[in-house]
């Protein structure tokens, strides 16, 4: 007893200092940041929306991974595949030739809509499709196999996609309605970036009500809840999951259309990292919680964006873009030790856990 | 000893030598070479393995290559009687890409030479390997400084027909300050050897020159959103010329967001010899349009570059992808033709010594190839440099200095 006392106590000294070590590196640097003063107020506002408008896509995505999880508690790592294949199957057999018919250019907010229609129909068809093959037969299985099979499904979908368009990087075209900025209370900010902001708050909300207000949005959270007891309530669990990985396909398939109107390029491999960092999203807002998963995904995208200018250049690292990534995950690691669950997330009942 | 087992040994004594007599004629030849030899028996091929970028958004700059390979084996034909065989790898134009294809080349004994790697961040474990295990290996395409610099990442049997990128590097910088008459610039690396070290030469020379290198920033593989990198690099400056020679995707997206950061509207962007294939021109869209391009000089002016032109148009159908396909030529070449020299006949047998081998590539000197006359140094860089930027005009690429 006593030795587990004072091995405890090591522990918690350990993550006492850890935790107090990067929040003096953080203060640090940005006092030293600040007294240096590098960058004008317009390259900090620049920076924060271009990291608004990246959190934007994170939040999106991470959508998926957090609606997944509370219903079937998998992490669904094929959920990138999903971003992915919407928006390279659309690129390839509507807007490419959409634009260079000219389309585009004449009726580019129609256009648009019949993007942004294929990708998430492309996008749910691989969601219906891969739980049906990959996950529906091992729903009783023990909790890591539906994720190894997961991870399967992930490479499968990257290197099918591959062998059927090409590993060459495809551009998206560019519309003319979408080029340049407008002025927002004398902010100049890029027209994708107040799209894709808008976009995915109309999502975000729109998701929050249907989930919350109807009663299809009943039957999932009953399923989230207990499947057996919502199975004896008359509720079709199949279809209520199904119904989940529907939502989450078309908040990835719209995330991919974003992706591409701010990027302008597009890859078979373009899941991969936004699919990881939209995880790390999910937890950092708390897995499960569909607010919450907003929260982290915009989280982690100022972060990354206004971090290594912040915190890094101060501390007088070389080349502190390199290092964005590093300061994502710092981020994740200090807000789980500080909450385990999350920002948002609630404390996990032992089931769920 | 029991008289039985006498006459079991005995018994089996003549048996082994009247199989010994009667099998084929064994090697005679014995191998005294100090790294071991390779052997090839009769109606074996000679076998050659190439570690090149064969699959990703770089594709272009690998197939490339491996074109330029299977053509130089297709004009050789063979040695002494032997057929030549290429067994492709992929390295990923990454350190991971070359390391795994490195052991799974060393783990085959009768493979004699290496044609790769495509880019220098997979030549640098590849190298590493190939040299422990006494093999040689021509890059048509690394041009990190580091790779052939004995304090840093060289390895014996290593060699490579493409330019130092101290060359390509100086290049940039001489155009960008004396032709463009620019005096401030900016520098952005991936953090590959490559892109990192190219990156570096062109900042010194352009600072030698009296330039002001406002910002040396790196981005990482993968990124996507450019936009905070940039910004801090419009806040340093802002420049009037951004040099990032990185590779296809991160290229892609460096361009097109340059154009939408604030103060970056008119910088001028320049790129490098990664980022010079159909698969770049597409990526970088619109946005590319004017951009500069340093690499290396293609109007080979010899007769040999028309017939491999020509060969390549009926053997693929196209025109070459991108700008390495005359150096694996060369490099191919130099193996092949290192392999005859120092190769033994025995009969039908033909014996490679794998120091020989080095030794003769080492020798390499007033070599004839198609990207100019060859001539190794003894850290294995043999290029005959010839480099030139271009200008990306409606689409192509338009060579405008020197």
């Amino acid at each position: 007893m006593q030795e587990r006392i004072k091995q405890i106590d090591f522990l918690g000294l350990i993550l006492w200092v850890f935790r107090t070590a990067i929040i003096v590196a953080m203060l640090w640097g940005t006092i030293a940041t600040v007294m240096d003063n590098p960058y004008s107020a317009k390259a900090w506002t620049d920076t924060i929306v271009a990291g608004i408008a990246q959190g934007s896509l994170y939040a999106l995505i991470a959508i998926g991974y957090t609606l997944v999880y509370g219903v079937l508690f998998m992490i669904n790592f094929a959920h990138g595949e999903f971003f992915m294949s919407g928006i390279m199957t659309a690129t390839i057999f509507i807007a490419q030739p959409m634009s260079a018919s000219g389309y585009l250019d004449r009726h580019p907010i129609i256009g648009l809509l019949i993007i942004a229609v294929v990708t998430m129909l492309v996008s749910i068809g691989i969601a219906i499709l891969t739980e049906r093959v990959a996950y529906r037969p091992l729903r009783g299985a023990p909790r890591l196999v539906p994720l190894i099979t997961a991870i399967g499904a992930s490479f499968f979908w990257q290197y099918f996609f591959q062998g059927l368009y090409g590993s060459e990087v495809k551009p998206f075209p560019q519309t003319d309605i979408l080029t340049g900025k407008i002025n927002i209370g004398g902010v100049e900010i890029l027209k994708t970036q107040v799209i894709v902001i808008i976009v995915t708050v109309l999502m975000l909300i729109g998701l929050y009500f249907f989930v919350v207000k109807t009663k299809t949005g009943k039957s999932i959270r009953a399923a989230a809840e207990n499947k057996d007891v919502a199975r004896l309530m008359g509720i079709d669990v199949d279809r209520a999951i199904t119904l989940t990985f529907t939502m989450g396909a078309a908040m990835a398939g719209i995330a991919g259309v974003l992706y591409a109107l701010v990027f302008r390029q597009i890859h078979f491999f373009m899941g991969f990292f936004p699919g990881i960092k939209a995880f790390t999203a999910a937890v950092l807002g708390g897995i499960g919680s569909i607010p919450g998963a907003a929260l982290g995904g915009l989280f982690l995208g100022i972060f990354e964006s206004v971090g290594p200018g912040l915190f890094l250049e101060g501390l007088g690292v070389p080349s502190p873009h390199q290092l964005k990534d590093v300061i994502a995950f710092t981020m994740l690691v200090l807000v789980l030790i500080f909450r385990p669950q999350g920002i948002l997330g609630e404390a996990l009942a032992e089931e769920k856990a | 000893m029991s008289k039985r087992l006498f006459v079991v040994f005995a018994a089996l004594m003549v048996v082994g030598m009247v199989l010994t007599a009667c099998g084929p004629a064994g090697p005679s030849y014995e191998c005294t070479d100090s790294i071991g030899c390779v052997t090839y028996g009769p109606e074996e091929p000679v076998r050659l393995a190439s570690a090149l970028v064969i699959s990703g958004p770089n594709t272009d700059l690998g197939v490339d290559s491996q074109n330029g390979v299977e053509i130089a084996i297709d004009f050789k034909g063979d040695i002494a009687g032997h057929a030549i065989e290429l067994q492709a790898e992929d390295d990923g134009c990454s350190a991971e890409g070359g390391q795994a294809a490195g052991q799974k080349i060393v783990s085959d004994p009768t493979i004699v030479g290496i044609i790769g790697t495509s880019c220098s961040g997979a030549g640098v474990p590849l190298s590493k390997v190939m040299s422990d295990a006494g093999y040689s290996m021509v890059s048509p395409s690394n041009t990190s400084p580091a790779l052939t610099n004995p304090d840093s990442a060289w390895n014996p049997g290593y060699y490579r027909t493409a330019h130092n990128d101290k060359v390509q590097g100086k290049a940039m910088a001489d155009f960008a300050f004396e032709v463009l008459g620019v005096t401030t610039a900016a520098a952005i690396h991936d953090g590959d050897p490559y892109t990192e070290g190219l990156a570096r030469v062109f900042a010194d020379n352009f600072e030698a020159l009296g330039g002001t290198i406002v910002e040396f920033t790196a981005v990482n593989t993968g990124d996507t959103d450019m936009r905070p990198v940039l910004t801090a690099v419009a806040a340093a400056g802002p420049p009037e010329l951004i040099y990032y020679p990185v590779f296809t995707a991160e290229g892609g997206f460096l361009t097109k967001q340059a154009k939408e950061v604030a103060g970056l509207e008119e910088t001028i962007l320049a790129a490098a010899d990664g980022m010079i294939s159909p698969a770049a021109v597409e990526a970088v869209g619109e946005a590319g349009e004017g951009m500069y391009f340093s690499g290396p000089d293609l109007g080979f002016e010899n007769e040999l570059y028309n017939t491999f032109l020509e060969t390549h148009l009926e053997k693929y159908g196209t025109e070459p992808l991108s700008v390495f396909h005359a150096h694996a030529f060369d490099a191919t070449n130099m193996i092949l033709s290192c392999v005859e020299e120092v190769g033994v006949v025995d009969g039908e047998y033909l014996h490679v010594g794998r120091q020989a081998l080095r030794d003769c590539l080492d020798a390499t000197s007033g070599y004839d190839g198609i990207t100019g006359t060859l001539t190794c140094n003894e850290y294995g860089d043999c290029a005959d440099p010839q480099i030139t930027v271009s200008q990306l005009t409606a689409g192509e690429y338009e060579v405008v200095w020197p």
